[in-house]
Formats: structure tokens, C-alpha cells, sequence
């Protein structure tokens, strides 16, 4: 019997379309999955099986009555928990919202709904998405399928992890400064951030909406390309999307090649303090792309060294103003002072914030109040979005000589839960690759090249390329996916260890 | 506790008033600033939410055009610049009343900058009128809160309600604001002047029609900053302001009573404290509300949610095509079209009449008649019954048709206020009003002749009077002859007939 888990979304989408299944049963496949490993994984926050059931019954009909579907119909689907969905339960991995549910669709979420994919569940992230591990949930961490000991990445740890873990074929994350890369990354799944405006943000619960970006968590790059086509596109409920068609990611991803292509090695950014074994497949990933063709350059982009300090001051400032509406007064939690008969409404918000909101969401937020406040906010505010200039113009400066720029995704593979938790600098520390693309609104993917020498873990090779060009990432990420692939002879995941069974083993 | 105040004009000896006005306009559009919900007044509450003025998490705003363009158009009404490249900011602070607890407004970066506005003054010695150029420093666009209704409580207010209740269909209705620049040298008449300004400032938004303008609505509310400094010198003093004052009268007697209470406290040798206050409609005072103070920070920062609003020049040029004739202009084209007194003119100006009386002359009455009509009898009863003059359902082509029966011959005046009568009763127009009512003077001379040979033959004494050359006792006998024809008679026609006899 065909196992529907193990397949890609374009492949799982063929035999769909060949008759050779149905969505329900592909949807069935993948909840029974979730039942089997979500207990050690904890990728989801929420499943809802008889929603995706109805979906897919319904992908079912329409096809059998001969109706014209998307490509991705049937095809079932997990979404990050940030994301707001009609009638499901919606909490940004936090206690504040917990048992929220909003009465309206995120365009994205609309989107998949009317590409006839089955909604399987909420996944698990960083509360407001302000982390690098899935440690921050305040519903408990996510685990990364390949050692359970470890983080998933964050804070979008639960969609990769969903994907890693076959739970899900395809998942939405969301990417502020590498929440979709970085957990790709210690993963061994694809993670694309669309250029910012490529994909509505509207129902996305905001971090800091200069940054934010919804996109696609995936097993292969064409399948991230297919995903990225549903979702992408001009929302006018937006006013920075971008008005113009998407771009042609799912052309370049079956083209996947990079002959003639001018590949940019970031010198600030290559590996220096960077783990042996990531530095290593890093070098080796390159020199796979020079043998198909390309022609490889090192570049410098000395104001990347102070993105991260950038990023820093301008996430929590608009954080602190995009969480001032959790207040206690309209939905989500309400706490009452303790001991106080009638307490103002600055009192009870208080409360609330106070029992609502975790340890590393308080720190940002103090953080940003302090950075916007009037005396401190051209020294920190004001210096940080000059910086945000400066690397954009470094960008600019570096796609005038290549076609796109490369990475390794993140400094090391995953970390031990825990590790680094009492440690938030560095935790930081671990988006330093990719948050320039955030604070430049570029476009960015990881794609798995590897598992480091080391620990046998997997490692990302990230692409950058100009705003609007998303289709080079595809491009350029399905050739080194080709490549890759050839040597180890089949996808990285088919290395991950068997999950069934683990929870006995504990 | 109220506090003490010093005689106006006393204050004004020892002090120069300096004023700044911040006029808060609804905007008329039909949906709100940054969503598509409906903006009409009224209706039942949280009926016109969604989860974008409710600041739901996720719901992001989208600027709306038609607003922008009200914008522009009253910053070229004001002789003001338009910013090619402007942009949102979020104003940060707790507000209950406030789904995000931040307002979405222009802070450093306003649609309008730089411009004036004439408006017409007393002048000092008070005999005769000049214009007073009040300058404006910006004006911006940003979104209205939500209200509150405090249930429980004595006062309506917050302090001992039981619960509060919250209605967000005002949340996110367009605003604009305009800022004047300190309003200097007004001397004894700031009071005045500030009036003179919102008036003025009303009849433009009105002239654009970009807002409802109605004041008791609280579609335009003015914030007064008055603040004192001794005659004579330059450095401006510490201000207060005296927030969301709403009716012309209130904002002259608002800037009044700050002069002369901040006079006494200086007098006292007292500081001002910069804060804001509360103006009291019933006893006429302000009083202290929140200190100001550094610790009003609003952390202004971009809004990253919206793109800037950087108007097209050629929209801008379109738009300025759109301008009506300034209302002080048009004013004194109509005035000077119909003949009117300056004192005539100012009298149709105050019951708010002019577009009335040019809808009557469109539909045919006489200037002078449709003034008397309109500043007169409808004018009086609405004065009179606390209602406005539209409320009657008497309309322009009503008075015209008046106007033109009296005219005509068909009416006199205390026939044609009964037949207004009938009409505000809903009877139907003038001229079916008058056939029901059996109202027309007479014009058979026959019968009026024979009334007044009979009068004249009844009172023999004045008849006399008359013949003797004291004219004015013949309104006696016209009013006898009016009795007798039971006030179908033409007056003036009766009068020539009884001199013609008896002379
Ligand atoms: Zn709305």
C-alpha cells in the first residue's frame, strides 16, 4: 500500500489528479500520522480532523463532478498558529489568546480554503513568534523529528517539524527574521520567505510588520513553489502587498538550473564562527553549483555585521505597539488583580499582561517601549532603521554584480532544548544570517544541504536574491536540491530516524 | 472648587492672550478610514464593525482614498501646501475606547502644511468689520475612537458606574485635524476671533462638503490652547488646553474665561500649569483634567502597516478644479446680487439662511421677500419651538410660491402667515392651502367700495379728523373696513379709496 506520508505535494497532487486516490484518504493517512507521532513531536497545537475530513470530501466530489481544481487541491496542509482561521482556534502560541477564535479567515488561510486544501491543525511556535527554538510556546515546546532532545527551530518549529516529521506535506510559517529558514534549516526541509509584500499579511497575527512574512514550509523546492503560487499574489486588504502577479517560482523550479548564474558568496557571512560541519557542507554545496555551471564571486556587505543589532531595536518597537492591544478588554484572557474589589482598567490589564504574556515576550516588549520612547528614539529607533537602509544599499550594491547571494542558513544545527534558553544573546545569535533579508525585504529559502560531520544533523544552504526576483531562489535551490539529491541518492528526510514507537522508548 | 477670575477687560490691560485652535473635523465619507465599514450616525451600536476597526489580531488598515482627497481639497481651500510624501504614524497610549490601544494619525509627516484662513472681526473701536488672517501650521488626517457609556453611576462618568459599555462604530471614522499657528495680536478679541475662525472654518467644510458640520454631533470639536503674557513682551507663556469644546458660543466664552482665570493667578503671582481642561457648558467655567507632562509619550513611530500617501500632482491639480467659491466671497457676491444692508446681510448670515434665500430667488421669490420670509416668521417659530427651519418641511419653492401669491395680489401678510400655518400642517403648498382656506383678498372694488361708504357713514367723528387733514386717523376706519370684509381686503387698496373720498 502506498504510503500518501512520504510523498511530495506535487506527487501526492498527481495521483490525485490520476484518480489513483482520493484527498480523504490522503487526508486520513496524514491525521493518522499525526495520532502516531504528534505525542513526541508536539508540532500541532490543534488538530482539526474533521474539518480537513469535510475539505477533503469535498476536493473529492468536485473532482469526481469534473470540476477544474488547483493544482494543490486535495493536497492537506498545516498552518502556523499565528495565522487567524474562522472558527479554529487561533492563539500565536500564546496563553493570552488562548481559546481565541477569530471570526475571519487570514487572506492566506482564504487562500488554501479556496485551493480546496484540507486545513489539518494549528502548528506549535514561539509565543508572538519571538524566538529561535519553539522553547517559547507557552503551550510547551515543539521536539525536531530528527532527535527529539532537540529544538525544532523557531519560532515557526512547528510547521517544519509537522513537514520533517511527515505529518504534513506542506505547512505555512511565518518569517520575521528567518522564522521559515531557520527552522528549515536544523530540520532538513525547504523554508522560503517570499520578498515582503509577496504574500498578504492580512490575518497574520503581527510581530513587527515591517518584517513579517508568511510563506511556504516544504519537503522540496518544486513543492515550495507550488505552495508559494497558491498563496502568493496582491491582497487589497494589504496596502504593502505588492501589485503585481507572482512571480513565475514554479517555471524556475522545474527549470532548475543555474548555468551562467552568478552566485554571490556573502564574505561576512560565510562560516566564520560558524560549526565546522555547517562551514564544511556550506563549501561543498557551493562547489556542487559551480559544477553545473556557476560562476562564483565573494561579496562583501559590511553593514550586515550590525543587522542583527538592527533587528533587535526595530522587532521589539513595533512589537510593543502591535501587543498593545492584548489588553484584557475584548477577547482572550481577562485576569483580575488579586485582592482588589474593583479594579481600574489599568489594573486588569495588568493582570492580564501580567499572567498572559511570557518571559521573553515582557523582555521585548520593555525593550521596544524603551527604544520608541521620545529622547531614546533617535538613538535607537531612528539609528536601527539607518542601518536597515544601509543594507539594503549593500544588497543593492551586490545584485548589481550577481544573480543571487548564498548562506549557510544558520550558525549550527539544532541545539539541545534547553541549551540556550537562560541565554537569549545566543539565541539571537541564531537568525544572524538571516534577518538581513528581513530588514531589506528580499526574498530568502533554506533547502537542506546536508548533515553535519559532527552530530549527523541536517544543515541549511540559504539563497537571497533581489525583491520581486523570487523565482532565482527557486531556480537555483531546485538545481542544488538535484544535485544534492543525486548524491545521497533520494531526500534527506528518508535519513531521518523512524518516530514511531519513540514514545514507548522514553 | 471654583477658581477665581479677574475682570475681563482688566486682564487684558496687564496681559496679551496668545491662542493656538485645533479643530477636529469628521470627515462625511461614506466608510471609515481604513476599512470599508459604514460611518452613518445613529445606528444601534456595534452594528458597523469589523475586524479591522476592532483591531482584531491580525486586521490590517487600508488607507481610504476618498478621505485622503477630502484632505487635499480643504488644505487648497486653505491656501496650504500639499505634501507630495506623507505618512501615517501610530500615536501609542492606552485608551479603553481604543481597539489597539495605539490611534493611527499624521504626526510629523501631515498632508497639509502652511496655509490661512481670512475671517471678519469687529474691529477694535467696533465700528465696522476687518479681516483677521489666522495661520495654519498643518492639517493631518487620522482615525476617531470608539465611546464609552459608563452604566450605573450618578454622573454618567466612569467614577462609580457599575460597568462600562463600549461602542466601536465610531472607532476609526476619518478626522482631520487642523492646527493653527500661535494666534497672535488679537488683543481683547481673541475670544472673538476664535469663534470668527471655527464659523468661518465650519462654512468652508461645509462649502467643500467634506463634513456634516454638526457641531452638537461632535463632528467638529475644538481644542483651545490660551496662554498669557505681559503686555509688552515677546515670550509666550505656559498654555492650557481646553479640550473638545462644541458649539461657536462656547469656544468665545471658553478662551473669555481662561483669560481672565489665568490673569488671576498670575495676578496672584501664580504659575500656570501646562494641562488640559474641561469646558462646563452650564456654569461656564473650565476646570483641571489630566497634568501634562512628560510622561505623555506617545512612542510615535511610523505606521509599518500602511504605505505613505504621496498624491499624484495631477490629482491634486483635479481636485483644486473642484473648489467651491470661498464662502466670504460668494457671500458678498449674493449680498450685492440682492441688494441687502449690511445689516440684512449679517442678520441672513446669523439664522443661517443664505443657501436658503438663494433657492427661494432661484424659484422666483424677490430677494426681499424670501429674506422676510426665511429671517422672519419661520426663523421666530423655529427660534421659538428649539427646532431648526428645515425641520418645518417647508421648502425654498414654498416661500417662492409665497412670495409670489403676496406679490400677485392674491395674499396680504397676515393672510399668507396663515397660510404658512397651513403649510408647516402639512396642508400642502401655498396656493392649496390658500383655496382651502377660503383665503383671498377681495377684489371686486364693488364690494370694497360699498364697505367703505359704509364705514365712512358709521363713524362720522373720523371722517371728520380726515377731512380735516389728520391722515392718520384713516387707519380707524381701513381697520373697520378690514372687520367688515373680515380681513380679505387689500389694505392699501382700502386706504386710497376712503383718502380719495374724503380728501
Ligand atoms: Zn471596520
Amino acid at each position: 500500500m502506498t504510503d500518501y506520508t512520504r510523498m511530495t505535494a506535487a506527487d501526492i497532487a498527481a495521483a490525485l489528479a490520476a484518480g489513483e486516490t482520493t484527498s480523504v484518504e490522503v487526508t486520513q493517512a496524514h491525521l493518522d500520522r499525526i495520532a502516531e507521532v504528534d505525542g513526541d513531536v508536539h508540532a500541532f497545537l490543534q488538530v482539526d480532523a474533521e474539518g480537513a475530513l469535510a475539505t477533503a470530501r469535498a476536493v473529492d466530489e468536485a473532482r469526481a463532478a469534473g470540476q477544474e481544481l488547483g493544482p494543490l487541491a486535495g493536497v492537506p496542509i498545516a498552518v502556523k498558529d499565528v495565522l487567524a482561521t474562522e472558527g479554529l482556534t487561533t492563539t500565536a502560541g500564546s496563553k493570552i489568546l488562548e481559546g481565541w477564535v477569530p471570526p475571519y479567515d487570514a487572506t492566506v488561510v482564504a487562500k488554501l480554503r479556496a485551493a480546496g486544501m484540507p486545513i489539518l491543525g494549528k502548528t506549535n511556535m514561539d509565543e508572538f513568534a519571538m524566538g529561535s527554538s519553539t522553547e517559547h510556546s507557552a503551550y510547551g515546546p515543539t521536539h525536531n523529528p530528527w532527535d527529539l532532545d532537540r529544538i525544532p527551530g523557531g519560532s515557526g518549529g512547528g510547521s517544519s517539524a509537522a513537514v520533517a516529521a511527515f505529518e504534513a506535506p506542506l505547512a505555512i510559517g511565518t518569517d520575521t527574521g528567518g522564522s521559515i529558514r531557520q527552522p528549515a534549516a536544523v530540520t532538513g526541509t525547504v523554508g522560503t520567505k517570499p520578498t515582503y509584500g509577496g504574500v498578504s499579511r492580512y490575518g497574520l497575527i503581527a510581530l513587527a510588520s515591517s518584517l513579517d512574512q508568511a510563506g511556504p514550509c516544504t519537503r522540496s523546492v518544486l513543492d515550495a513553489a507550488l505552495l508559494h503560487e497558491v498563496i502568493g499574489g496582491h491582497d487589497v486588504m494589504d496596502s504593502t502587498s505588492i501589485d503585481a502577479p507572482v512571480p513565475p517560482v514554479v517555471e524556475a523550479a522545474r527549470k532548475a538550473d543555474v548555468k551562467g548564474l552568478k552566485i554571490g558568496v556573502i564574505k561576512e557571512i560565510s562560516g566564520e564562527g560558524f560549526q565546522p560541519g555547517v562551514k564544511q557542507l556550506f563549501d561543498e554545496s557551493v562547489q556542487l553549483l559551480v559544477d553545473r555551471g556557476a560562476e562564483v564571486v565573494e561579496i562583501s556587505c559590511p553593514s550586515f555585521e550590525k543587522g542583527l543589532a538592527a533587528y533587535y531595536l526595530i522587532l521589539p518597537s513595533e512589537a510593543s505597539s502591535n501587543l498593545a492591544k492584548f489588553d484584557g478588554m475584548r477577547y482572550g484572557l481577562r485576569v483580575g488583580p488579586e485582592g482588589v474589589a474593583s479594579p481600574s482598567a489599568e489594573q486588569v490589564m495588568a493582570a492580564t499582561r501580567d499572567a498572559g504574556f511570557g518571559d521573553e515576550v515582557k523582555r521585548r516588549i520593555i525593550l521596544g517601549t524603551y527604544a520608541l520612547s521620545a529622547g531614546y528614539y533617535d538613538a535607537y529607533y531612528g539609528q536601527a532603521q539607518k542601518v536597515r537602509t544601509l543594507i539594503a544599499r549593500d544588497f543593492a550594491a551586490a545584485y548589481e554584480k550577481v544573480d543571487v547571494l548564498v548562506t549557510p542558513t544558520a550558525p549550527t544545527t539544532a541545539f539541545k532544548l534547553g541549551e540556550k534558553l537562560d541565554d537569549p544573546m545566543a539565541m539571537y545569535l541564531n537568525d544572524v544570517a538571516t534577518i538581513p533579508a528581513n530588514l531589506a525585504g528580499v526574498p530568502g529559502m533554506s533547502i537542506p544541504n546536508g548533515l553535519a560531520s559532527e552530530d549527523g544533523l541536517p544543515s541549511g544552504f540559504q539563497i537571497l536574491a533581489p525583491a520581486t526576483k523570487d523565482e532565482r531562489l527557486y531556480q537555483v535551490g531546485a538545481a542544488l536540491e538535484a544535485a544534492l539529491q543525486e548524491k545521497w541518492g533520494g531526500p534527506i528526510l528518508a535519513q531521518a530516524p523512524e518516530l514511531a514507537g519513540k514514545a514507548d522508548a522514553r | 472648587m471654583t477658581d477665581a477670575v479677574v475682570d475681563y477687560d482688566e486682564a487684558l490691560q496687564t496681559y496679551d492672550p496668545v491662542m493656538g485652535l485645533e479643530v477636529h473635523v469628521e470627515l462625511n465619507t461614506k466608510t471609515k478610514m481604513f476599512c470599508g465599514c459604514s460611518t452613518v450616525f445613529g445606528a444601534e451600536p456595534n452594528s458597523q464593525v469589523c475586524p479591522v476597526c476592532l483591531g482584531l489580531p491580525g486586521a490590517l488598515p487600508v488607507v481610504n482614498a476618498s478621505a485622503v482627497e477630502s484632505a487635499i481639497r480643504l488644505g487648497l481651500a486653505l491656501h496650504g501646501s500639499i505634501a507630495d510624501w506623507s505618512r501615517f504614524a501610530r500615536k501609542n497610549y492606552f485608551y479603553p475606547d481604543m481597539p489597539k490601544n495605539f490611534q493611527t494619525s499624521q504626526y510629523d509627516e501631515p498632508i497639509v502644511y502652511d496655509g490661512y484662513l481670512d475671517v471678519e472681526v469687529p474691529t477694535e473701536s467696533g465700528d465696522g468689520t476687518e479681516v483677521f488672517r489666522v495661520e495654519i501650521e498643518r492639517a493631518h488626517m487620522e482615525e476617531d475612537t470608539g465611546k464609552s457609556l459608563h452604566v450605573g453611576g450618578a454622573t454618567g462618568r466612569i467614577q462609580g458606574a457599575e460597568y462600562s459599555l463600549v461602542d466601536y462604530n465610531r472607532a476609526g471614522i476619518p478626522l482631520i485635524e487642523i492646527v493653527t499657528k500661535p494666534i497672535v495680536g488679537a488683543g481683547s478679541r481673541a475670544p472673538q476671533i476664535a469663534r470668527a475662525y471655527v464659523a468661518a472654518l465650519r462654512d468652508l467644510l461645509k462649502a467643500l462638503d467634506i463634513s456634516d458640520v454638526k457641531m452638537e454631533q461632535g463632528s467638529v470639536r475644538c481644542d483651545a490652547n490660551v496662554s498669557l503674557r505681559p503686555v509688552g513682551t515677546d515670550k509666550f507663556g505656559t498654555r492650557t488646553e481646553t479640550k473638545n469644546v462644541n458649539s461657536l458660543r462656547s469656544i468665545e466664552r471658553a478662551v473669555r474665561y481662561e483669560i481672565s482665570r489665568q490673569a488671576a493667578v498670575l495676578d496672584a503671582g501664580g504659575t500656570i500649569t501646562q494641562e488640559t481642561r474641561h469646558w462646563h457648558e452650564d456654569t461656564g467655567i473650565t476646570t483641571a483634567g489630566r497634568p501634562k507632562s512628560d510622561a505623555d509619550d506617545y512612542r510615535y513611530f511610523p505606521e509599518p502597516d500602511l504605505v505613505p500617501v504621496a498624491p499624484a500632482p495631477a490629482l491634486v491639480e483635479k481636485l483644486d478644479e473642484t473648489l467651491p467659491e470661498p464662502p466670504a466671497q460668494r457671500r458678498k457676491r449674493l449680498q450685492s446680487d440682492w441688494g441687502y444692508s449690511d445689516l440684512e446681510m449679517r442678520d441672513v448670515i446669523n439664522a443661517g439662511a443664505v443657501d436658503l434665500i438663494e433657492q427661494t430667488v432661484a424659484a422666483g421669490a424677490s430677494p426681499a421677500g424670501a429674506r422676510k420670509w426665511w429671517t422672519g416668521e419661520l426663523a421666530r417659530r423655529a427660534n421659538a419651538e428649539g427646532k431648526t427651519v428645515e425641520d418645518f418641511g417647508v421648502t425654498p419653492a414654498y416661500v417662492a410660491e409665497l412670495d409670489g401669491l403676496v406679490k400677485g395680489g392674491r395674499l396680504n401678510d397676515s393672510m399668507a402667515r396663515q397660510v404658512l400655518e397651513g403649510v408647516i400642517a402639512g396642508e400642502g403648498a401655498p396656493t392649496a392651502v390658500a383655496d382651502a382656506r377660503g383665503l383671498e383678498l377681495v377684489q371686486d372694488d364693488g364690494a370694497l367700495e360699498a364697505a367703505v361708504d359704509k364705514v365712512i357713514a358709521a363713524n362720522p367723528d373720523v371722517a371728520e379728523k380726515v377731512r380735516g387733514g389728520k391722515l392718520n386717523a384713516a387707519g380707524a376706519l381701513i381697520g373697520q373696513v378690514m372687520k367688515e370684509l373680515k380681513g380679505q381686503a387689500d389694505a392699501a387698496k382700502a386706504r386710497e379709496l376712503i383718502l380719495a373720498k374724503l380728501t
